[in-house]
């Protein structure tokens, strides 16, 4: 699917921390990166939804990642950022333990997910990006956010 | 040269000449006779075929052009104004404005067919003086609308007879006979007509145009011609065209000219004497202007400038972005103060304070940029409600008052199908059949009125007719067979509850309405639209006198006035319209019903929600304390008293959407503001909260 044998294509991308595990998204994919801020609570939605912030005059709904995958709970440190993502026009902000990497890898050596990656369901990964001494894990932000599941959680809740 | 980068220019001022070719046009059918109202739809067709022109929209540049032939020769009172021209006109402009909307949507305007209206342009460009110099014959019995330019243009006629002669033109009187076995002989006529205008001006012809154009006539037709060419020449351009047999051309002399001068001018004497602006050379036009028309040319300049006036055109997204933008300025304006008060430095306070009272008018005024008045949402009204009125065979007289009252344009943008809903219900079911009105003794011509005006922090838009009204008991026949309301609370139910009705979802679902009562077609989702921008509707109905539709309209959707409430940490934005007011009650007061928490307010029971139980919000410590703060709000007639912690105070907010990923998804929350410490703090949605 994604492999393409005969070029060598190239994509950037942001490499983000979540736990032990390293993550990438696509950088044309993101707007910017922000420090943790202080987050307004928005009641009755999904728990790993954080709340939303002001993000330069722009309300932006935030989202923990690690929550959402359910990586467990960790505090907030120094090195905790907030990856702001955009797909189709939709801006969200996503919390990780860390991001502090911009790399370029091949495309050909993206290989599909295994069946489960660290129990994040498989539809949400992109693909597995091997580099020399470590694995990179693409996510496939469309489906990470994809809003017919925020809508079927907060019904959910009610 | 790339035209490009013009593109939105031309489709913004594209849409505004349109829109004043339209509203002139509609003026036209009222006073015919004014020159003032041609003038100004000549010149927005002129200016429009320019821009058309250069912006290489050949097609639209030509049918401007035949517009502009046409109005041309209204304006020097050739053409009479009559409904059939009105027509072409008005068919012109629905061919435009799809050309534009074509150009919106691909930028370019090939594929509208315009031979349709290019053709009965030249038609009537071709053909209309005739009409009106055979009215000139028996200019006592012609009807009244053409009167005025019938006799206007006798006058206009001997003139330019007159004048062409003076100028080395020459009037000739040119007989075409066709050949015999001609099959489509109005088309042979107009292409004779076509060569002839070419070469000239046709002053008149016999039979008329309109005889010739149905082939009311055998082989043979008589044309008047003006032209500086020679006689043989003339001839010869008949001739080329086929199937014409023969051509017979005899020069009309300056005595037969005096002749048809003479009696038009008995005719004409009462009516104001206008210049004559010659047909070929270019003339100064005299200065000897009589002053009633001086008068005009002044008034008409006047409302020209108007029009244009001083302003510049800006992307409503960039007034977002600006908005943006201030609210961080504002921002920072706290913290500063922050600092200034901490650090208790003079004539930094000073400087501070300065600038808080600038940034606040500044505020202000991006405000006030973002409000338009709803004319730019009336003015395609007069347009509608004519055609329809047509369609349906009534005769309306249709009103609009108030059409400066300014309004936020996103409240613009979204109030536009509600009306063309609404107006189309009150003249297809309330305004009655001329016959009707009539036998029930009322004035032949239905009223429809349009009205907006400003009242506190709304607008309202009235909509009134003086029709049927609403017949309660139909109404209330069909809610019950829908099932919308119970047969037994029906009778109970006050007559603002029954109109309601019209508006419920299940109303208009089933069969047709109009069998019933005629009404409702639709009306749930103007319910629904104007709530939606935070409005609502109230319908008045008197049976047999008419039907009033009141729309409320916040002023604004971007700044609402709220009432800022703290709950543990929290703070939310309760909107000031559906507050009714704030009060503290002893918790000995808290009664319970059915296990609902109750408080008696002002000899009503109202239901206690704690915010604090509704939005789960965490409490590190338990407070308890003997008094309850509470915002009564209400929901319609319904009410309900929301338990908070504090109340902070009122203020105007900025409404914010929560961002796409969560919109329409979260209970009770319609939105978010920023505050002045730059905190986002949730709106909520009390009508949510009140079932």
């Amino acid at each position: 699917m994604l492999e393409h044998k005969d070029i060598v294509e190239e994509i950037k991308v942001i490499v983000f921390r979540l736990v032990d595990e390293e993550y990438g998204v696509e950088v044309a994919q993101v707007r910017s990166i922000e420090k943790m801020q202080n987050i307004t609570r928005v009641p009755r939605t999904p728990e790993f939804v954080k709340g939303v912030i002001n993000l330069r005059g722009v309300v932006t709904p935030i989202i923990d990642l690690k929550t959402r995958f359910d990586l467990g709970v960790e505090e907030y440190t120094d090195s905790t950022r907030i990856i702001i993502v955009a797909v189709d026009d939709m801006e969200v902000g996503l919390i990780v333990d860390a991001a502090n990497d911009v790399i370029d890898i091949a495309v050909n050596s993206i290989e599909l997910p295994p069946a489960v990656v660290g129990g994040i369901k498989a539809n949400y990964l992109r693909g597995v990006a091997k580099l020399e001494d470590r694995l990179l894990i693409l996510l496939n932000l469309d489906k990470v956010l994809s809003q017919e599941e925020i809508q079927a959680m907060s019904t959910l809740e009610r | 040269m790339d035209m490009s980068q013009y593109l939105e220019m031309f489709i913004e001022e594209s849409k505004e000449h349109l829109q004043a070719i339209n509203d002139s046009l509609l003026a036209l059918e009222q006073s015919p006779q004014s020159l003032d109202i041609v003038n100004v739809v000549f010149r927005s067709a002129h200016t429009l075929k320019g821009m058309a022109a250069t912006m290489g929209f050949e097609q639209m540049a030509h049918l401007t052009h035949e517009m502009e032939n046409g109005l041309d020769l209204m304006r020097g009172g050739k053409l009479a104004v009559t409904s059939h021209v009105m027509d072409v006109l008005f068919a012109c402009v629905d061919v435009l404005e799809a050309q534009l909307t074509l150009i919106i949507e691909s930028s370019t305007d090939v594929g509208i067919d315009i031979a349709g209206p290019v053709e009965q342009m030249k038609a009537v460009v071709s053909g209309k003086p005739v009409v009106a110099a055979a009215t000139q014959v028996s200019a006592g019995e012609a009807p009244v609308a053409e009167a005025a330019v019938g006799v206007d243009f006798n006058e206009y006629e001997s003139a330019i007879l007159q004048q062409s002669n003076q100028s080395g033109f020459t009037a000739y009187k040119i007989v075409v006979t066709l050949t015999e076995s001609c099959v489509l002989r109005a088309a042979r006529a107009y292409m004779v007509f076509d060569a002839y205008e070419r070469v000239g001006e046709v002053i008149k012809s016999e039979p008329r145009v309109e005889d010739l154009e149905e082939e009311k006539f055998d082989r043979e037709f008589m044309i008047i011609l003006v032209s500086q060419r020679e006689e043989e020449e003339l001839r010869q351009t008949g001739l080329n065209v086929s199937e014409v047999n023969s051509v017979t051309i005899t020069k009309v002399g300056a005595e037969q000219i005096a002749a048809v001068v003479e009696a038009p001018q008995e005719i004409a004497a009462a009516s104001a004497v206008e210049t004559v602006p010659a047909p070929a050379p270019k003339q100064e036009e005299k200065p000897a202007l009589v002053e009633a028309a001086a008068a005009g040319k002044a008034a008409m300049q006047e409302t020209k400038k108007v029009q244009l006036g001083k302003s510049v055109r800006v992307d409503i997204d960039r007034l977002d972005v600006l908005i943006n933008l201030f609210s961080e300025l504002v921002i920072d304006r706290t913290r500063l103060e922050q600092i200034a008060r901490e650090l208790n430095h003079q004539d930094l306070v000073e400087t501070v304070e300065h600038m808080s009272r600038i940034s606040t008018d500044l505020q202000n005024l991006v405000m006030t940029i973002r409000m338009v008045p709803v004319d730019t949402v009336f003015n395609r009204f007069p347009r509608m409600v004519r055609d329809l009125a047509r369609d349906l065979g009534k005769k309306i007289d249709f009103v609009i008052r108030g059409q400066e009252t300014e309004l936020d344009r996103t409240v613009i943008d979204e109030i536009g199908d509600p009306l063309v809903h609404l107006l189309r219900n009150s003249l297809d079911h309330g305004v009655e059949l001329p016959d009707v009105r009539k036998a029930k003794g009322k004035e032949e011509v239905g009223k429809v009125e349009l009205v907006a005006f400003h009242s506190g922090n709304h607008v309202f838009i009235e909509i009134t007719d003086d029709g049927n009204g609403i017949d309660r008991e139909k109404v209330l026949k069909k809610a019950i067979s829908n099932g919308i309301v119970d047969e037994k609370l029906a009778s109970t139910l006050t007559d603002s509850q029954v109109f309601d009705l019209l508006f419920h979802s299940g109303f208009s679902t089933a069969d047709k309405i109009s069998d019933v009562s005629g009404r409702g077609v639709g009306l749930d989702v103007v319910k629904t639209k104007i709530e939606s921008l935070g409005g609502r509707v109230v319908t008045h109905s008197t049976p047999g006198k008419g039907t009033k539709f009141s729309i409320q309209l916040p002023l604004t959707l971007s700044i609402i006035q709220a009432m800022l409430v703290q709950i543990s940490e929290e703070k939310y934005a309760i909107p000031l319209s559906s507050i009714i007011e704030t009060a503290i009650i002893r918790k000995a007061d808290i009664k319970k019903v059915h296990k609902q928490a109750v408080i008696d307010f002002r000899g009503r029971v109202v239901p206690l929600l704690y915010l604090e139980d509704v939005f789960n919000i965490p409490r590190e410590t338990a407070t308890d304390l003997e008094e309850e703060n509470v915002v009564i709000v209400r929901k319609g007639e319904n009410m309900a008293a929301l338990v908070v912690d504090s109340f902070i105070g009122q203020q105007e907010v900025v409404l914010k959407s929560l961002g796409k990923y969560l919109t329409g998804t979260v209970f009770a929350i319609s939105g978010s503001t920023i505050l002045g410490d730059g905190q986002v703090a949730l709106i909520m949605d009390c009508n949510a909260l009140i079932q």
